[in-house]
């Protein structure tokens, strides 16, 4: 008598702790072999892009913060950037220096959540306790310089909102001279951990070929070997001026993607480094009374700069016709706003490409083929936060 | 790399009678085609070793509709080799169905599926076009310029029926959308109009 045999549906998330987030993932399962993987994604979807037709230019800042939430002044950068570019503004050196700094502070933010959390998905518990004593002191800098710990609203068309407050820069440098040893410290715990080997070398590797064909970026394509650095290929702000390396996997598995991050965090102390080092005094804004409002003092004193600031806060600038793609390298890949303005104060259509949409679409190619309890590795290797998946 | 304009040239001399409209801003080259030509033009682009656009960056839609020909499809590309970009677009009417791009770039599989969720555009040869970001059961397409910003359902949980239920939404307070572009327009009131609709009706 032949015995039928049914492969098993399985239900992983959307609360699974593994799923890093609202991810429902339907598993087709052999045995524990994933024969089919289907995410469904769109649990968090808030209608960002919506809302930021309905929204003039500077009121739509706050929504790219809640995108990737880990690394929340990364995603401000791109839409800054766009819009800038439209308006034909130059940004002041300070406040070039100020971004890219606070760019590479979220994206160790960002590394630190992701390389502890897949550390604690494979079962190590103590990085992500010492990770995120880390990432706390990141966001008191966040909170010093724009008044809060995620959703910042900091960078605006033009530069950032206001001028580090005294002593950031101090706090930041000494940061960055003890943040190595943190590094150090995790790598001890990880690098050659036999069960965390176990779990993620040769586990879902990508091919060099397939990562351009399912368009990925970041530390996805960089892990399978492909050097390539929005930074570095296409540099905007003051990445030109700063000496840094692009780490690049060879096996394109778990494990150097995991490499790469840790090697991109010793970069980005680096990069702060440098950043405070050649961070002059100066403006931080432009001084295009058009886009940036005046000063609290000239408001007190001239009425036509309280008239400029009543108009620039309820009305907003204006944005000549014009169609753009800007895109920027943020911790998870490139991130990218296509933005159409039709002369009014309010963008006409705003696209946002997250990185992590064309990641994660990628799990049932990953997945398949490796065993059930590969899933949260593979997961959380790719990075996926669902406020940019889901947008 | 090579130089913007020669890419522009070499394209515009290979595929004369496909691009429509070519044209260089902001460093990025804009290519306007037929509908019918997308498939062609892409595998060209994709394959050709000159340009070596290896890379679908994104697919997007925009919606005009007071145009005749509603719709303005948009595909990014990304050639690292040369590190270029292209957009490309072509316009389509509102009820047009168009190619798939999912055999040439397998990541074209969401971003279709997002395009067909957000504006309703059908897609021909889709291995699998459903909805992808709205909710089970969700109707119409969120991102249309017709869609109102508050949308047409709301969602709460019913203690009678046990159970999640939509229903249509009640506006409370007036969503306000202030027209301070002008002077001398007030706000429209949404609750208002549909209150006169129904009047009407």
């Amino acid at each position: 008598m032949t015995k039928k045999i049914k492969n098993l549906n399985l239900n992983f998330g959307p609360q699974h702790p593994a799923a890093h987030g609202v991810l429902r993932l339907i598993l087709e399962l052999d045995g524990e072999v994933v024969e089919k993987a289907d995410p469904h994604i769109g649990l968090l979807h808030r209608g960002t892009e919506k809302l930021i037709e309905n929204k003039t230019y500077m009121q739509a800042v706050p929504y790219f913060d809640r995108l990737d939430y880990v690394a929340p002044m990364n995603q401000e950068h791109a839409f800054a950037l766009a819009i800038e570019k439209i308006l034909k503004i130059d940004v002041p050196i300070r406040a070039q220096y100020i971004r890219v700094m606070f760019c590479e502070i979220g994206r160790i933010l960002s590394h630190i959540l992701n390389v502890t959390t897949q550390a604690l998905d494979v079962g190590a518990l103590t990085p992500s306790l010492w990770g995120f004593e880390e990432r706390e002191t990141l966001m008191t800098f966040y909170e010093r310089a724009s008044g809060s710990r995620l959703h910042a609203n900091y960078f605006r068309a033009g530069g950032v909102h206001q001028d580090l407050p005294a002593g950031l820069e101090n706090d930041i440098s000494k940061f960055c001279d003890n943040f190595p040893k943190i590094i150090n410290d995790l790598e001890s715990l990880l690098t050659d951990n036999r069960i965390f080997k176990q779990r993620n070398v040769d586990i879902g590797i990508v091919s060099k070929e397939d990562a351009l064909d399912y368009s990925f970026s970041g530390v996805m394509i960089r892990g399978s070997g492909v050097p390539w650095d929005l930074r570095k290929s296409q540099p905007y702000d003051c990445y030109e001026k700063l000496d840094f390396k692009i780490p690049v996997g060879k096996n394109g598995d778990c494990y150097d993607r995991y490499l790469c991050r840790i090697e991109e965090m010793k970069e980005s102390v680096s990069i702060i480094k440098q950043c405070l080092a050649q961070m002059e005094k100066g403006p931080i804004k432009t001084f295009d009374g058009k886009i940036s409002p005046p000063s609290k003092k000239e408001i007190k004193q001239s009425m036509e700069a309280l008239i400029h600031h009543f108009k620039l806060f309820t009305e907003g600038y204006r944005v000549p016709k014009d169609e753009i793609y800007t895109a920027v390298e943020a911790p998870k890949g490139e991130f990218g706003v296509y933005l159409i303005s039709d002369g009014s104060s309010k963008p006409y259509k705003c696209k946002i490409r997250a990185p992590g949409f064309s990641h994660l679409q990628s799990m049932d190619y990953l997945i398949k083929g490796h065993m059930l309890a590969d899933v949260p590795a593979v997961l959380g290797s790719l990075d996926i936060v669902f406020g940019e998946v889901d947008r | 790399m090579i130089n913007l304009t020669d890419l522009e040239k070499k394209i515009n001399s290979e595929l004369a009678t496909k691009i429509n409209q070519s044209e260089i801003k902001h460093n990025q080259l804009f290519l306007e085609i037929d509908k019918d030509d997308l498939i062609d033009v892409t595998l060209f682009i994709k394959t050709n070793k000159d340009t070596k656009f290896r890379q679908l960056i994104d697919i997007t839609v925009v919606d005009y509709p007071e145009q005749t020909q509603r719709f303005k499809v948009v595909y990014l590309f990304l050639s690292h080799e040369f590190n270029q970009r292209i957009v490309l677009s072509y316009f389509i009417n509102e009820n047009e169905v168009i190619p798939s791009m999912t055999s040439i770039f397998p990541a074209a599989n969401w971003m279709e599926r997002e395009v067909f969720d957000m504006y309703g555009v059908n897609f021909k040869d889709h291995p699998d076009l459903r909805r992808i970001l709205t909710d089970y059961g969700f109707e119409g397409h969120p991102l249309r310029k017709d869609f109102p910003l508050t949308g047409h359902t709301e969602v709460r949980y019913s203690e009678e029926k046990k159970k999640v239920i939509n229903e249509p939404v009640k506006l409370e307070q007036n969503y306000r959308n202030f027209d301070y572009e002008s002077p001398w327009e007030g706000t429209k009131y949404i609750k208002d109009l549909s209150e006169n609709n129904d009047k009407k009706n």
